[in-house]
């Protein structure tokens, strides 16, 4: 191989070799950002459209096209932002999935680094067998749980209730199988170090190991909250008092109900994304470098 | 004695070490203990119950109470031809999903891996409407396919009147599938990009000095290269797309329709458990078919990516 491209280096002018024409450069590179601004217009314009359309009022929504096409409200107003407060529990629903996203994720957290680094580290008879099954269940499809998952929580006194939200996802094989993953690369010999100076495992994994842990553990933060946040299958399964719903559920209960106040429905959806968005802002490396860790919703 | 004590000190360093491996055992247990008991009551157990579960008729009014019925349950999922609908759709919508983002998710990886101007703000700007729920995502998508929506407008400038969209059985799954493309593409992306950053770069000047124009260096190159990612990004949306759900219930307002248009499989196996009375043993067996076919076709298609790796 090598020698081949040193002859052909050779044989053909430099300068001359892989060259394309000017023209044909210029011509690919047009084609390339018409693609990449094609496609960032069509995935930003329904989110431009909602939210011009959360500062529209009713008439102007409703009007259509009749007096043509606007982006920019003819009648800016704040009343579809302050409505929702007031026709739907908006603000209940919010704090609803907020408890239901922080506690899980607490949790999660806790469980998840706790037993990752003790299948990472600790040898014990069974480990690798165990570790082995939580990794096998990842095979499993979320419609298995259906309707075990509400006979369980029904046996267990937890339908209609928030912790009947939290409860199932405390410990998930998503979290313990990143954490294990994460501590399997931290070099051994820094726990070595503590454990010769006489520390036992809960200190050295309290003061040594899990402030190294920091990326993975604000990774499994993410992927734990937005994914509580977002949830909408066993909402709708287990909540029936409309004052216990999550956003989403209670969007989609709102959806049925108000079909064409448009834009109630634009401004109560922007603001379900603004606690992400957030987090996004801020935290965008680990989201983007967690995507590979975990599956897509469906 | 001199001998005597070296052993002395040799059997206390043993002690310990053996001392610190019984800890260890313990102290492996305790950690792993409180996950592993909410791990086996909420995510092993399930798995067998629901199987379990699969086999008998359960009473919708007192769940508690059931009665064995072997297969039967199987047996009318399979007869059901809601179900096969179901799986039809689940099927179209799957196929089209995953090929379009996927040669989407490859074109865009491969465009913003060029040298050009904002290559991170395309990278975040891709990524961003998969971080959305997929309920306000479709709430955001009825009001774009609403007859006064962003898209029927974008239509008439073109002079073509619009469908209804949603409301139209033609067009209803369609929609749903350009809105779970729109969500999902650039998540594939990004996969598609680390990997593509990952091609050391000398293989391409060696292609370039051997006279290989740029599609024979992304066909005999690139692509290759890329395998392990298709399949990774292949399979990741092949058992989403198995179980889309929340989307075609906002669009659909819970209804599966227009005309069941919409009805997918993990809608329909929702229905039987919640909508309707004594199926709940009919959703277990359902939920059963879907996961046997979500696993056979993972495994085809290991099986296909693997053969052509060896080629």
């Amino acid at each position: 191989m090598a020698v081949s491209t040193e002859v052909s280096l050779k044989t053909k002018q430099p300068g001359v070799i892989g060259e394309t024409p000017a023209w044909r450069r210029v011509l690919v590179r047009v084609l390339i950002y018409a693609l990449l601004i094609g496609f960032a217009l069509f995935e930003f314009l329904p989110f431009l459209w909602s939210i011009t359309t959360s500062f529209k009022s009713e008439q102007e929504i409703n009007a259509g096209f009749v007096n043509g096409f606007h982006w920019i409200p003819q009648n800016f107003t704040l009343n579809n932002y302050l409505d929702i407060f007031n026709k739907v529990e908006f603000g209940r629903w919010f704090f609803n999935s907020l408890i239901v996203g922080v506690i899980t994720t607490l949790f999660t957290l806790a469980f998840s680094s706790t037993s990752g680094y003790a299948f990472a580290r600790i040898p014990f008879p069974g480990r690798d067998f165990i570790f082995w099954c939580i990794v096998a269940t990842q095979m499993v499809p979320a419609i298995i749980y259906l309707v075990p998952i509400y006979i369980l929580l029904k046996n267990l006194n937890l339908l209609d209730t928030l912790p009947g939200l939290i409860i199932p996802f405390m410990v998930t094989n998503f979290g313990i199988f990143l954490m294990r993953q994460f501590f399997t690369s931290v070099p051994v010999e820094l726990e070595e170090a503590a454990r010769v100076d006489g520390a036992g495992r809960f200190r050295t994994f309290a003061q040594v190991v899990l402030p190294l842990a920091k990326p993975a553990l604000a990774a499994l933060t993410i992927f734990t909250f937005m994914g509580r946040w977002n949830d909408f299958l066993l909402p709708l399964i287990i909540i029936n008092s409309p004052d216990k719903y999550t956003l989403p559920l209670g969007m989609s209960t709102f959806r049925g109900l108000y079909k064409t106040d448009w834009g109630l429905l634009m401004s109560g959806s922007l603001l379900v994304m603004v606690p992400i968005v957030i987090m996004f802002v801020f935290f965008q490396r680990f989201f983007i470098e967690g995507v590979s860790y975990t599956g897509l919703k469906g | 004695m001199a001998g005597n004590i070296g052993q002395v000190q040799v059997e206390t360093t043993t002690g310990s070490l053996a001392r610190q491996k019984m800890m260890d055992k313990w102290a492996g247990w305790l950690f792993v203990l409180p996950a592993l008991l909410f791990f086996s009551v909420f995510v092993v157990y399930p798995i067998g119950y629901g199987l379990f579960l699969s086999l008998f008729k359960i009473n919708s009014f007192n769940i508690d109470e059931r009665q064995w019925v072997g297969l039967e349950n199987f047996t009318k999922v399979l007869a059901d031809p809601n179900f096969h609908k179901a799986l039809l759709n689940t099927a179209v919508f799957s196929f089209f999903v995953v090929t379009i983002q996927t040669v989407l998710a490859l074109l865009l990886a491969v465009a913003v891996n060029q040298k050009i101007k904002g290559s991170t703000f395309f990278r975040t700007a891709f990524f961003f409407p998969s971080i959305s729920s997929s309920v306000v995502i479709s709430i955001i998508f009825l009001w774009v396919f609403n007859q006064n929506g962003l898209l029927n407008y974008a239509l008439s400038t073109i002079g073509v009147k619009g469908p209804t969209w949603v409301d139209d059985p033609r067009t209803a799954l369609p929609a749903i599938m350009g809105l779970n493309i729109w969500t999902t593409a650039g998540t594939m992306m990004v996969l598609y990009l680390a990997a593509l950053q990952d091609i050391p770069a000398h293989l391409y000047e060696a292609a370039a000095v051997d006279g290989a124009n740029p599609f024979q260096r992304f066909f005999r190159i690139t692509l290759p290269l890329l395998t392990p990612t298709t399949f990774f990004v292949v399979t990741l949306g092949l058992i989403g797309t198995f179980q889309v759900f929340d989307q075609a219930f906002v669009i659909s307002n819970g209804s599966g329709g227009p005309e069941k248009s919409t009805l997918t499989a993990v809608f329909y196996i929702y229905q039987q458990a919640f909508k309707e009375t004594g199926r709940m043993g009919v959703a277990a067996a359902g939920a059963v078919v879907l996961l046997v076919i979500i696993l056979t076709v993972t495994l085809i298609q290991r099986f296909i990516f693997r053969s052509e790796q060896e080629y």
